[in-house]
């Protein structure tokens, strides 16, 4: 079997920010079905923390490309 | 160059699936796509310091567009019940200035930056939408030139709003650290916190908007492809039903791919906002 071990690696570090991820619209909706008029805000929070948290999975996707050898 | 090689690169955007598992002989081993599917052919300008490429086209196309759509809603007089075309401008404008720009930046600060930022979500959403159009199918930023040059627009500009928000570079750097601080604590705060403003904001800025064109736009391929093959290469029943299966999944992909563009685009967008509006407020 041959291939590139960086991709492995970056299917391991997109763990991480994909239950991240989970956590924080697990909480948006938690918010919402409690408070349905705050969802405007929410979802603004929600999102803004969806990318600071998928920067990570984008960079192991760019850092799998570099890698690669 | 002509302006039919031009159109008929960009028309070419068709046959793109279609390229690498042909190039790979008849069927003897499974080429998956990789990054060579971004690599076309220079246009014009191959040996001058300038040169236009297919995502450069497609660019060009889209500001067009905009453009066209744009200065034709303007033009008309504004109906009070609009028709299709001003429906669309106004849901757009509406989502920037309101969801975007008043709830994030606000105050009386936010109009300023309404035109920046309708201008970065209506070129990214437009040329994020054109990977999945059918005879463009390409998605600008994909290359990492485009997401750079919008990356640096926004660095630019934030930078600059801060240091005339505080009035000079001394004071703005001093800003940086987060007021209520014990002594010790504040080098090191500066220091991350100059990491954050300086390089890991615009990095993952462009980075995001690049790696999720790239990636969504592989796994269409991957998809596609790979579909293709097992269905004309397939050696029984099963390997063939795996390749329609693999077809029909390409189309949800497609309708999940302007989901994800869409995001991004607003992503971008509200992530430009959070960050003028760290710029335009008095502290920290």
């Amino acid at each position: 079997m041959t291939g590139s071990i960086a991709y492995l690696g970056y299917g391991l570090a997109a763990i991480g920010p994909g239950i991240g991820v989970g956590l924080i619209f697990a909480a948006y909706i938690n918010g919402v079905a409690r408070q349905p008029e705050a969802r405007g805000m929410l979802q603004t929070i929600a999102f803004t923390g969806m990318a600071l948290t998928e920067a990570l999975a984008i960079l192991g996707l760019v850092f799998a490309f570099i890698f690669k050898g | 160059m002509s302006l039919h090689a031009m159109a008929a690169n960009v028309l070419g955007g068709l046959t793109v699936a279609g390229i690498p598992a042909e190039g790979g002989g008849e069927g003897e081993t499974f080429q998956a796509p990789g990054t060579e599917v971004f690599y076309w052919p220079v246009i014009a300008g191959q040996d001058s310091s300038w040169a236009i490429t297919r995502p450069a086209v497609v660019l060009l196309i889209s500001v067009g567009l905009i453009g066209w759509f744009f200065i034709r809603m303007s033009g008309r007089r504004l109906a009070v019940v609009p028709s299709k075309g001003q429906f669309v401008g106004e849901i757009a404008y509406d989502f920037v200035r309101n969801t975007i720009a008043k709830d994030i930046i606000g105050g009386k600060d936010f109009i300023r930056f309404v035109p920046l930022l309708m201008t970065l979500f209506t070129v990214i959403l437009v040329n994020n939408v054109f990977g999945i159009v059918p005879f463009v199918q390409y998605p600008t930023m994909s290359r990492i030139g485009f997401p750079i040059v919008l990356t640096l627009i926004v660095y630019l500009t934030y930078h600059a709003v801060g240091i005339k928000t505080k009035h000079g570079i001394g004071t703005y750097l001093a800003g940086l650290i987060p007021p209520g601080l014990p002594g010790w604590l504040k080098p090191i705060m500066f220091v991350l916190e100059f990491l954050t403003y300086f390089v890991i904001r615009p990095l993952t800025l462009a980075l995001r908007l690049f790696g999720n064109m790239l990636a969504g736009h592989l796994m269409l391929l991957v998809f596609i492809v790979g579909g293709e093959y097992l269905l004309l290469h397939g050696d029984n029943i099963g390997l063939k039903g795996a390749g329609v299966l693999s077809f029909a999944f390409s189309i949800v992909m497609t309708f999940f791919e302007l989901l994800v563009e869409f995001l991004q685009a607003f992503i971008f967008t509200l992530l430009s906002a959070l960050y003028l509006s760290d710029a335009v407020s008095e502290h920290h």
